[in-house]
């Protein structure tokens, strides 16, 4: 059986590694284009958010391809993304589509009951064998996250527009070639290396932005009009709240393992949200106010239109952004987003923070003070 | 919509304001407008720099040989700050997009453009006045003239069109539809564009559409403060790029890269073509002066970045998988 999965960033190097280990032909969903959109939005009802309609077209992409079955993630709560997996099996049926699809919901404290999906799919794999997939994978995840996270900070000072996104590309075919664990843990540190051997303009004390919001439009570089890059190459360091690895481990229930971060997290939300929206929301609020703690210069919010969780996080944003005094930039993308619009916005976004930065330096109170006193002598002077 | 130049001397005094239609042409307007210049002041005068911005500035840039290529919310900022140094929220509607931009302290702290409709910009409002048979400048000062304005509705752009038909045929003066009209906009600006932004005075209304006192008037209704509307108030933008160019050679001394007024004799052409690195099929654009190539864009990749790469020696670009 060759089985396929939603493209989300990097998350097919992993996804592979674990597949390939429990003996399955995997086809590699094709990096989303204009191409799969348009599928997608030709088949995914308009009102559903954009990571469905970019599912739908990549499984129309993956089955032409010759993919027979989608291991896809399920979910529980507010956000419609645990019913995806249902309607988007809905869909290819409609559209005659003879796939068999395979939901990971997340186990709700019964490991067993993954366990046991797992298996089922995989022909009766022994706990054993995977154990080992599974290990595999997270390795690479942890790789993964380690040279993207790097790549944030090294992209704001390169020499060379694009050098670090080309040291990215070799480091992630290293860490996908990579088999065994060592391996793995070599090419993460031949990743690094690489990132450290781009060359950087000297000087450079780059603004920091953190980027809170929904998970797949923050992973996915083709529907996020690859902001972290342009981001990067405006000279802004870059850090998402979430990586990878956060949400494969929160969504297997294996979130005790970041358990000091997440109650951080809540904490910091508190004063604002008390409640699980679904989606990442919270962590939105969470993650701003901690970013704000971590002297970031300023946030943006990334997330689908009409994304619940996050609309739920944008009306409280203003409140947060004054309290912790940190500037956020909401962008909610679709298929209709203009490109042009959101570079606007952006190149504003970087050059409000590169003043307010100037402005907040030591020694420059004078000047903040001497604002105020000017607004008595406002009127036009000709 | 328009192409705005302005000329502006050494002590940031605006000399000369063009505002011309680019009529889908922006190369074209622009170098009309450099001819206009250099036939006023002598096109032997020294330019110290130049900058641009607005939604063609990625193209004028090249075209003029930019010092400074700037958005247009910090452009627009930049300009209202001079004119009045207090100024604490920026009321900006122009031809096609609407936006508000808070500054606190002297600094721009938040702002928000337009994102899905178009009520309340400029062609919006050339449109109503063409339906209601008033000249365009005429339109404000009807407004003012009015005593009992009709209620339209301003959610939509369309919607506000049917409604005001409506009140048409129900016998409404134009004066009163038109002051109807324009408090419909502002409640959409104000719900749209500065949805949850803290307007604070003083409150600066820039951008062509506030050459409509009854916009002005609305506004000020609706805020319960004082309006400002600068003198330029059309040409802000522009004077905010030059602003910043002046900044950028004074932080970085060197000589100003404009190509000279010839420019408007230069031939200009740009040609497209859509590449065949990937299923994105990104559109290249390539700007030629003169036959030679100038500039390059479009790709969502940087497979054609580089200008010495030719069109047929381009690797596909790199792909995950």
């Amino acid at each position: 059986m060759k089985v396929t999965f939603p493209h989300m960033g990097t998350l097919w190097i992993a996804a592979k590694a674990i597949l390939e280990d429990l003996g399955l032909e995997v086809v590699i969903p094709p990096r989303p284009t204009r191409e799969t959109m348009t599928l997608g939005v030709r088949h995914a009802p308009e009102f559903a958010c954009l990571p469905l309609k970019v599912n739908v077209g990549n499984y129309i992409e993956a089955f032409e391809r010759g993919a027979e079955a989608i291991v896809m993630a399920g979910g529980v709560g507010p956000c419609r993304f645990g019913y995806y997996a249902q309607v988007e099996r809905e869909i290819l049926d409609d559209l005659g589509f003879p796939y068999r699809m395979i939901v990971l919901e997340p186990p709700k404290g019964h490991l067993s009951d993954l366990i046991n999906e797992i298996k089922d799919f995989t022909g009766q794999r022994s706990l054993m064998r995977i154990y080992r997939a599974v290990r595999l994978g997270l390795e690479k995840l942890t790789a993964l996250d380690a040279v993207e996270r790097r790549a944030g900070y090294v992209r704001a000072e390169e020499a060379d527009k694009g050098a670090t996104s080309h040291a990215v590309q070799k480091a992630m075919a290293l860490i996908d070639r990579a088999a065994l664990v060592g391996d793995i843990r070599a090419a993460r540190g031949r990743g690094l290396e690489l990132l450290e051997e781009v060359p950087r303009r000297p000087d450079q004390r780059p603004l920091r932005v953190g980027l809170v919001g929904e998970v797949y439009m923050l992973l996915e570089p083709s529907v996020n009009l690859d902001i972290e890059r342009q981001l990067g190459e405006m000279g802004v360091a870059v850090e998402r709240h979430v990586y990878l690895n956060d949400w494969v481990r929160s969504h297997l229930a294996l979130d005790f393992l970041r358990m000091d971060h997440e109650r951080e997290m809540r904490r910091a939300a508190e004063p604002y949200l008390r409640h699980w929206v679904g989606g990442h929301g919270l962590e939105t609020i969470g993650n701003a106010v901690l970013y704000a703690r971590r002297g970031f210069d300023g946030a943006i919010q990334v997330a689908p239109l009409t994304c619940m969780p996050e609309i739920v996080a944008r009306s409280l944003l203003p409140v947060v952004s004054q309290d912790v005094d940190l500037p956020v930039l909401t962008l909610f993308l679709d298929e209709h987003s203009g490109e042009a619009g959101v570079r606007t916005r952006l190149e504003a976004f970087v050059d409000l923070l590169t003043r307010r930065r100037e402005r907040k330096r030591p020694g420059d109170n004078e000047r903040v003070q001497s604002g105020e006193t000017r607004l008595e002598v406002i009127g036009d002077q000709r | 919509m328009s192409t705005n130049l302005v000329f502006v001397d050494a002590d940031e005094m605006v000399l000369q304001a063009l505002y011309l239609k680019t009529g889908g042409q922006p190369v074209k307007a622009v170098q009309e407008g450099l001819g206009m210049l250099g036939e006023e002041f002598g096109e032997d005068l020294a330019v110290g720099g130049v900058g641009a911005t607005g939604s063609g500035r990625q193209l004028i840039g090249v075209v003029v040989g930019a010092d400074v290529v700037k958005n247009e919310i910090t452009a627009h900022a930049v300009a209202a700050l001079q004119r009045y140094p207090g100024v604490r929220t920026i009321i900006e509607i122009g031809g096609q997009d609407s936006k508000i931009i808070l500054i606190r302290d002297g600094v721009v702290v938040d702002f928000a453009m337009n994102t899905v409709c178009a009520a309340g910009t400029g062609s919006f409002l050339d449109r109503q006045a063409a339906r209601l048979g008033v000249p365009i400048e005429d339109f404000g000062g009807l407004a003012l003239r009015s005593q009992h304005p009709v209620r339209i509705a301003g959610r939509c752009a369309v919607f506000a069109e049917s409604d005001m038909i409506h009140k048409q045929q129900m016998g409404h003066s134009v004066e009163d539809i038109t002051r109807g009209l324009c408090q419909a906009l502002v409640r959409n600006f104000l719900n749209n564009v500065a949805k949850g932004k803290e307007i604070l005075p003083p409150v600066v209304f820039q951008g062509g559409v506030a050459a409509n006192v009854g916009m002005k008037q609305a506004f000020e209704e609706a805020l319960e403060v004082e309006v400002n509307v600068p003198t330029y108030f059309g040409v802000m933008g522009a004077i905010g790029a030059a602003l910043l160019a002046k900044e950028e050679l004074a932080r970085n001394p060197r000589r100003s890269l404009f190509r000279g007024f010839g420019v408007s004799r230069t031939d200009f052409r740009t040609t497209s073509f859509e590449c065949d690195g990937c299923s994105n099929h990104c559109e290249i654009i390539e700007i030629y002066l003169d036959a030679a190539l100038a500039a390059r864009w479009g790709g969502r990749c940087d497979r054609w970045e580089r200008l010495e790469r030719g069109r047929a020696a381009g690797t596909p670009a790199e792909r995950t998988p």
